[in-house]
């Protein structure tokens, strides 16, 4: 695995390429902001009809990292559907595909901002969870915590690609949904939580750390995006 | 016998004003269904234009709008209604004449939808938005004729062909509409005719005198012109000096950046305060009001100024145009050089400046086809299909529609007379459900059908899709404005340029080198400040490729023996060229390769235009990779190609088996930043992604993804979609150029010239000085992200 090994809180992580985080003594994949069912929400609400695959997307590449690890825990840690709607708007291909990741797995729902109430898409549904020294929840505001919430990205070498933020204190994740956008790292919303020293950790064909930038590099990468 | 009628002869007779033979004639033809009107500058097309309609609504008109002028630039539409006030008010005629574009206030549309004028005076986008009101059939009901202004600018854009939607769509509200259509100097009136006409009716075409030829030169300067770049501020000297012995003196630059340098340069050299101007897309618009004022009434000696000016506002007293920059094209330089003298039958004057040392010999070039009267052109496509999906989802607006008459009405249009039912259909589906192969929306789709009529699920959209008419993609700009309550407003800048940005730094806007204070609720706030080397604003400005045709002549012009017709130090350069390595000929291909500053390079000279030697750089690249020769980036411009990376190309010729580009086109479609390019501009256009609007943005990019996300799905689950043909077929012609890459191979015949050198040559130096560079996704550059990341963690002591 091209991933980025670590130890937080005293315990042995791995950042993958994809975005999830493993923990391989707890058999426990961790993915945050999957926003399923993104496209769906958008055409409801007499938006735009973006490609209805992001949900395909998605599922494909969680499979993906499910098979590669033989993970038997999955946590997501919050906004894993778009809305409560989309949750039930599922297309059944999808649904049974979600249900077949899920079968013989220890299942969490963490609750986010775009989904507060628990689904019908069964496994448990908690605010947060506590795991050995971990706790998990979907925007950060304590000690050795894991979440997720903000979409971080950073650029490298010209390139901008989502990736994990890490100190001493917390982890946040990147997006792992297939139409989701991302903050900065060096926007003051993520400085101010993140402590000097802290580590980007990020994502695309390998894992690469690099110190956090903290300011906004002299010249931008182009990027072309919309607001939704 | 005038043909005038009596109430506006006495007028014309009183200035001494007798009409031309082809304003006569459009009077005469004033019944005609369609007619172009091809005439050179000067020779009083507006006013052919509007003379039938003069002659039509007589001293005392009863209401309603009769005449419909549409030009491709607001200033033009304001610059009409002053022109036209004056025969109006002095043969003392009732007409309301009122201008309406996206610098219109609200209430004044407002009022103008209730209470139309007898002329109304606007552009393509604001048409557009007109037709998309569910009143536009009471305003339009007794419309007569429509005036096309610079029609051969707009067929050169996708405003065009939405033009050409709207014209159908107001024939079917005003049956008896007739069609005008003013051009400057074209290299095929019935190409342009055939655009125009509302098919399957007739559009004739009226060719006026085209007037003395122009007398044209280059202007010869003390200091050489740099080896790279533009802005030709070498010339600052010579050109003040013109300026001074001329009444007035129109300066032309190809891009705004280079415009806003050279005014800057122009000003500090200015001894003599001499008024001058500059004029340009990004300035505001009081700004540019001001600076038409000024020019209008006289005041100013010259005016520099960028393609906004390139249409037919009439400057009065201007009596030169300076050319800044190669023209890339020959009938634009022409077109150009119509704006000195707008006395007709008297030669206009013109004079190049070279902004580079290969600049000087495309601008001989360019003055060589002139003078042989060659018009370059290359033919247009049938009519783009994200704009039909735009123009059926403003149908849509305006309220229910039957398919069968949409079709209908569509094929009427110049453009899309060729279209097929089942394209129109696809479209249709795309507008309504999203046209994806797996996976419709049903549920909520955008349009549906409802007692055989199509129409919005939702009526709110309605207001979405007004605010997303228009066929120009900018990049995201951020207005400019002086700090301060009231501050005045300069203009506006890219918003990647913004980015960079720091308090503190200064750059010129608008003449004026101002310094960056911070970004206020989305604007760019600045102050006045004398400093020194300010940088220059990026400003996103249309890239012509030069044509086929001069580059021809270039090619040619290189197998001479010797150049008297060159600047001595364009002559040495090119004889220093063909003694170190050698010069392009137009049947061989040459491709020097050559270490430089620790990478490898390759620099292929295809003279087939900036946007085929794009590509060709993309292919290459591409076939590099797969050579493991870790290609890290390349540069192209209308001449040559530059790649550097990390290994040594020995033998290039394998690299340019037409098969395997050919083929590499295919696989490399699927994933370059060009088409990614593409697929967001005819995404936006066709209506599957909303523009940015000021305002509406939110702080942060936390709910924004990138459009390229978008297309790599479609890439993968769904790669027949609509769009993604659309994007194909866009960037085959557009962009990609492929088919230049295709005239180049067949005229090398697989001739290359591979050329190994020790050092950069003198051709292939200026190229590192271009802006522009594409860096390439791939091992080479996943190798130096490592690297970059592994020196940036052990400089933090991490490692």
């Amino acid at each position: 695995m091209n991933g980025h090994a670590f130890f937080f809180a005293g315990v042995r992580l791995t950042a993958l390429p994809s975005g999830a985080l493993w923990w391989p003594a707890e058999r426990l994949l961790c993915v945050s902001d999957l926003h399923l069912g993104k496209a769906e929400r958008l055409a409801r609400r007499g938006g735009t009809l973006l490609p209805p695959y992001e949900t395909q997307a998605t599922l494909a590449r969680l499979e993906a990292d499910l098979e590669a690890t033989a993970a038997e825990r999955v946590l997501c840690l919050g906004d894993s559907f778009d809305d409560g709607a989309a949750a039930d708007g599922l297309a059944e291909p999808e649904r049974l595909w979600l249900r077949r990741l899920m079968a013989g797995r220890d299942w969490i729902w963490i609750l986010g901002n775009h989904d507060p109430a628990p689904t019908a898409c069964g496994g448990s549904h908690r605010a947060t969870a506590v795991l050995g020294p971990l706790t998990f929840r979907h925007i950060a505001e304590g000690e050795a915590e894991v979440s997720g919430h903000y979409h971080p990205k950073c650029a490298l070498a010209g390139r901008a690609r989502p990736c994990f933020l890490l100190d001493g204190r917390r982890l946040i994740l990147p997006a792992y949904g297939a139409y989701t956008g991302g903050l900065w790292c060096h926007d003051p919303a993520l400085v101010a939580l993140m402590q000097p020293g802290a580590l980007a950790i990020l994502t695309g064909a390998k894992a690469i750390p690099l110190p956090m930038p903290r300011r906004a590099p002299q010249t931008r990468p182009r990027s072309s995006s919309f607001a939704r | 016998m005038s043909p005038l009628p009596p109430f506006l002869a006495p007028y014309f007779h009183a200035r001494g004003w007798t009409l031309h033979p082809h304003q006569e004639e459009m009077l005469a033809r004033a019944a005609e269904p369609a007619l172009l009107l091809v005439a050179p500058t000067g020779g009083g097309k507006t006013l052919a234009g509007f003379l039938p309609t003069l002659a039509e609504l007589g001293p005392a008109p009863g209401p309603g709008l009769h005449t419909l002028y549409i030009s491709p630039l607001k200033a033009l539409a304001a610059d009409i209604r002053r022109n036209l006030r004056a025969p109006i008010e002095g043969a003392g005629l009732a007409i309301r004449v009122e201008d309406r574009t996206g610098d219109t206030g609200s209430h004044v549309r407002r009022r103008q939808r209730a209470d139309p004028p007898h002329i109304l005076l606007t552009t393509p986008e604001s048409l557009a938005l007109l037709l998309s009101y569910e009143d536009a059939p009471r305003i339009f009901a007794g419309l007569q004729r429509v005036i096309v202004d610079e029609i051969h600018a707009l067929a050169e854009s996708k405003r065009g062909d939405q033009l050409m939607l709207c014209l159908a769509r107001l024939q079917r509200l005003a049956p008896g509409l007739r069609r005008v259509g003013l051009s400057a100097t074209v290299e095929d009136p019935p190409a342009l005719a055939r655009f125009l006409a509302a098919h399957p009716g007739p559009c004739r075409v009226l060719m006026a005198d085209p007037g003395p030829d122009p007398d044209i030169a280059m202007l010869e300067t003390e200091a050489p012109p740099p080896w790279a770049g533009g802005g030709g501020r070498h010339a600052i000297p010579e050109g003040l000096a013109e300026i001074r012995r001329h009444r007035t003196t129109l300066v032309f630059h190809n891009t705004r950046a280079q415009a806003e340098l050279f005014f800057h340069a122009l000003w500090l050299a200015n001894e003599d305060d001499l008024p001058i101007g500059i004029h340009h897309g990004s300035l505001s618009r009081e700004q540019r009001e001001r600076v038409e004022a000024a020019m209008v009434s006289g005041e100013l000696r010259a005016i520099v100024c960028t393609g906004s000016l390139d249409l037919g506002i009439d400057w009065g007293d201007g009596d030169l145009v300076i050319q800044v920059g190669a023209p890339k094209n020959v009938k634009r330089l022409v077109q150009r050089i119509g704006r000195a003298n707008h006395r007709y039958n008297a030669p206009s004057k013109a004079l190049l400046v070279p902004a580079n040392r290969f600049e000087v010999v495309e601008c001989l070039a360019a003055l060589e086809a002139v003078r042989d009267h060659a018009l370059d052109g290359e033919p247009r496509g049938p009519g783009p299909r994200d704009v039909l999906c735009q123009h059926i989802l403003v149908a849509a607006a305006a309220g229910p529609f039957a398919a069968d008459a949409l079709y209908e009405e569509v094929t009427s249009a110049g453009p899309y007379a060729a279209l097929s039912r089942a394209d129109f259909d696809a479209c249709l589906d795309f507008v309504a459900t999203g046209g994806y192969a797996l996976r419709a929306y049903d549920r909520w789709q955008r349009i549906r059908l409802r007692d055989g009529l199509w129409q919005l699920r939702d009526p709110r959209t309605a207001q979405v899709i007004r605010m997303n008419i228009g066929t120009i993609i900018d990049t995201e700009v951020l207005k400019v404005r002086m700090r301060g309550r009231g501050g005045t407003p300069l203009g506006e800048i890219e918003e990647g340029f913004a980015a960079t940005l720091t308090p503190g730094d200064t750059f010129l806007m608008a003449g004026q080198v101002v310094r960056y204070e911070g970004l206020h609720e989305m604007t760019v706030e600045v102050t006045r400040n004398p400093g020194r080397d300010p940088r220059v604003a990026t400003f996103n400005g249309t890239k012509f490729a030069t044509s086929t045709l001069l580059t021809h002549r270039i090619l040619e012009m290189f197998q001479q023996s010797g150049w008297p017709g060159l600047p001595r130090h364009t002559a040495d350069w090119l004889a220093l060229q063909r003694e170190v390595s050698r010069l392009p000929e137009a049947d061989r291909l040459l491709v020097e390769s050559f270490p430089h500053d620790g990478r490898e390079h390759l620099c292929i000279y295809g003279f087939a235009g900036r946007n085929a030697q794009q590509t060709l750089g993309l292919l290459l690249t591409k076939r590099m990779e797969e050579e493991r020769l870790s290609p890290l980036g390349f540069v192209a411009t209308d001449y040559a190609t530059l790649i550097w990376g990390l290994e040594a190309v020995t033998d290039p010729a394998p690299l340019f088996e037409p098969d395997r580009l050919r083929e590499g086109l295919e696989g490399w479609l699927a994933g370059n930043a060009v088409m990614k390019r593409t697929f967001r501009n005819s995404a936006i256009i066709a209506g599957l992604i909303e523009r940015t609007h000021m305002g509406r943005r939110r702080t942060g990019k936390q709910a924004t993804f990138s459009s390229d996300i978008l297309y790599d799905t479609l890439m993968r689950h769904d790669p027949g979609h609509l769009l993604l043909r659309i994007t194909r077929e866009e960037a085959e012609r557009g962009l990609v150029d492929f088919g230049r890459i295709e005239e180049m191979l067949a005229r090398t015949h697989g001739h290359i010239d591979a050329v190994r050198l020790a050092r950069v040559t003198p051709l292939a130096a200026p190229l590192f000085l271009e802006m522009g560079r594409v860096p390439v996704e791939g091992a080479g550059r996943q190798r130096l992200m490592e690297e970059q990341a592994a020196a940036l963690m052990a400089a933090a002591g991490l490692g």
